[in-house]
């Protein structure tokens, strides 16, 4: 337990080591179903090929985007033993052997059901967008929002590739830093740079949406449940007026 | 009806314990906005209990299927979500409203002869909350759950000799685990609550065995009408304070529903984001912060370089508070009589235990933990001054009855 206190002492200097800083705003419309649509498809043929997101089913996400049963199985990629799609009602599982997985990238790929709750729109959307050519890195690109990122350039045909350009600062206390400066783009990819960030925007706003599924239907019905309060509380009011007449 | 009620009443005590808690039950009439939080700490308790028992029929305490299973309460179970919102946001109103009914305490001395036990048994229902609360926070699954009880289970390690061992005991394996998950899982939700009912059972009865305080510290039960021996500032708590709680309930589930269903997570207070990622005992997260509730008693032990004298003085800030009764010598029970130095040292204090609980929040930098240390002496300040101070103090004339 010595250890993970001194872990512990040392995590303000790991933080500060590691905060990627600058983050790119993504405009989040969950109202959107045609953007949600889009996302769910791109989510289905890249991500999912990977990762997991084991708590999602996708006829869920059919009747959420008004979907029907054929729809939801156009849009399904993994398949059964005897080559069918899987069924709409099924969770949304990895297509990827888990063991081959491990040994392919010498980590447990993290699951995405919840992870646009855990890092948050903004930082997906950085993410997927701020892959450079780094020739150190095994899979020949690094990340800036996720330094040294074990995961590939999945979406690089897209986007094509970009170099990141540097400078190295000196700080308050004489140490160098390397400074992020901007993107080169090396290889353009088949869709032009606006295309791919709004095609990456389609993806975070379906990441969110798939996040926690029930946000919009939690906030309709709040409005009707706090709707209900005030007149509630107009009564409790009126109530105690009245009994408390007698009390001097 | 009547010979229903009679037939019970000449079995069991119905109409007796109906009139000797509520409709014969005379509380002060001067009861202000300060006095509405006893009522509600109960709806919450409810909320929580209700809530809780629905969350149990579908949660699985196992460290391989637990952190799935609530998300299977979040997407498949129907109104899944509502349920485990009103428990996640439940467990914070339950601090927000035990914080402010201690303060409610602090303010008119509803702590002092012949309330001690009233406190006693308050203080304990908060110690049991916190475990309950600590314990709960567990079950989710997720990093945050799973690294938190590790850091606060090794600081039993910190004890000498016994401190190894014991945390070991308590953990069931020598890192978080499966085991420790399970037998949480026991303690949140059959062993605390039983206790926690309990407490506030005593808590209740103690109350009404001496009668309530109010804003004005005046003992009611001294002038009492000469015929009825009704206390005459007093009035029977139902039908009064019920419809006057009843307002306060509906003002209360409207800030409570507002969380639940417009900001759930709290800004990552109530639900720390680093949460909704399952527990891993590899991968230490970067910033590991209690719920906000705990964040003052954090702040205190994180200020103490030593590690068991941090542990100590953590400790010590709610041991300190069991004391009070005896700390606060002044015979004049409310702050609207009491000397300035009281006002002073009181409002002192609730700077001090609102920076302590920010800074246990944040990273500790240098001036950070300057700071944590400047207000946990103010903390602990509080009691020595009034120790020292109490006992003469300046103090007003008190009135003989209730003012409005």
């Amino acid at each position: 337990m010595k250890k993970l206190l001194i872990a512990l002492c040392m995590l303000p200097g790991m933080v500060l080591a590691s905060s990627g800083g600058h983050l790119d705003h993504v405009a989040i419309d969950l109202s959107d179903k045609e953007s949600l649509k889009r996302g769910a498809q791109t989510f289905v043929n890249y991500c999912l090929s990977c990762h997991g997101a084991d708590y999602v089913r996708y006829n869920r996400i059919g009747r959420d985007l008004g979907m029907s049963d054929e729809e939801v199985t156009a849009m399904i990629s993994t398949r059964d033993a005897k080559g069918d799609p899987s069924k709409p009602g099924e969770l949304m599982k990895v297509a990827m052997n888990n063991d081959y997985a491990k040994t392919a990238f010498g980590t447990k790929i993290p699951g995405l059901s919840v992870i646009a709750r855990a890092r948050g729109a903004d930082w997906l959307y950085t993410y997927l967008r701020t892959f450079y050519v780094d020739e150190s890195r095994p899979t020949g690109v690094n990340n800036i929002a996720f330094p040294d990122v074990g995961m590939p350039h999945v979406l690089w045909e897209l986007q094509g590739l970009q170099k990141a350009k540097f400078v190295t600062e000196t700080d308050a206390d004489g140490n160098e830093q390397k400074i992020f400066e901007g993107m080169e783009l090396v290889v353009p990819g088949k869709m032009k740079p606006e295309e791919y960030d709004a095609y990456v925007a389609d993806l975070v706003n379906f990441m969110v949406y798939m996040g926690e599924p029930m946000q919009m239907e939690r906030k309709s019905l709040g409005v009707w449940v706090l709707l209900f309060l005030f007149v509630f509380t107009v009564i409790a009011y009126l109530l105690k007026k009245e009994y408390w007449k007698d009390v001097h | 009806m009547q010979k229903l009620l009679t037939w019970i009443d000449d079995r069991f005590p119905l109409t007796k314990m109906f009139e000797e808690h509520l409709s014969k039950y005379y509380a002060p009439k001067n009861f202000n906005f300060w006095y509405f939080f006893g009522s509600l700490a109960l709806l919450v308790l409810v909320i929580q209990i209700v809530s809780g028992i629905f969350l149990t029929m579908h949660y699985k305490p196992d460290g391989a299927t637990a952190f799935a299973s609530v998300e299977y309460i979040m997407r498949d179970v129907p109104y899944g979500w509502l349920i485990r919102y009103m428990h996640s946001t439940g467990a914070t109103a339950f601090f927000v409203v035990v914080y402010l009914h201690m303060f409610r305490g602090l303010m008119y001395g509803s702590y002092k002869q012949p309330r001690e036990l009233i406190w006693l048994f308050g203080m304990l229902i908060y110690l049991v909350l916190m475990a309950e609360a600590f314990m709960g926070y567990l079950l989710p699954w997720g990093q945050m759950s799973y690294w938190g009880a590790q850091v606060i289970i090794s600081l039993f390690g910190a004890l000498p000799i016994i401190g190894e061992p014991l945390t070991l005991w308590i953990r069931g394996d020598f890192v978080v685990s499966d085991a420790t998950l399970n037998r949480f899982f026991a303690l949140h939700v059959v062993a605390l609550p039983i206790v926690l009912l309990g407490l506030v059972v005593a808590h209740i009865l103690a109350l009404h065995e001496v009668g309530s305080n109010n804003p004005d510290g005046v003992e009611i039960k001294k002038n009492k009408d000469p015929v009825t021996h009704i206390p005459l500032d007093g009035i029977p708590f139902h039908p009064y304070y019920t419809v006057k709680d009843i307002l306060g309930v509906a003002v209360f589930l409207i800030f409570f529903c507002t969380v639940l269903f417009f900001m759930p997570e709290g800004g990552g207070y109530m639900l720390e984001y680093a949460n909704f990622i399952p527990s891993d005992p590899l991968k230490t997260p970067l910033h590991i912060a209690p719920v906000w509730y705990f964040t003052p008693f954090y702040a205190i032990l994180r200020a103490v370089p030593d590690k068991l004298a941090g542990v100590m003085a953590m400790g010590a800030a709610i041991v300190v508070l069991f004391l009070l009764p005896w700390l606060d010598r002044c015979k004049v029970k409310s702050i609207r009589y009491r000397g300035n130095i009281f006002k002073y040292n009181l409002a002192a204090f609730v700077v001090a235990f609102i920076a302590l609980g920010w800074l246990g929040m944040q990273q500790p930098t240098v001036l950070l933990t300057y700071m944590s240390q400047f207000f946990t002496l103010v903390y602990f300040g509080f009691f020595v001054v009034l120790y020292v101070t109490s006992k003469n103090e300046q103090t007003k004339p008190v009135p003989e009855r209730v003012t409005q």
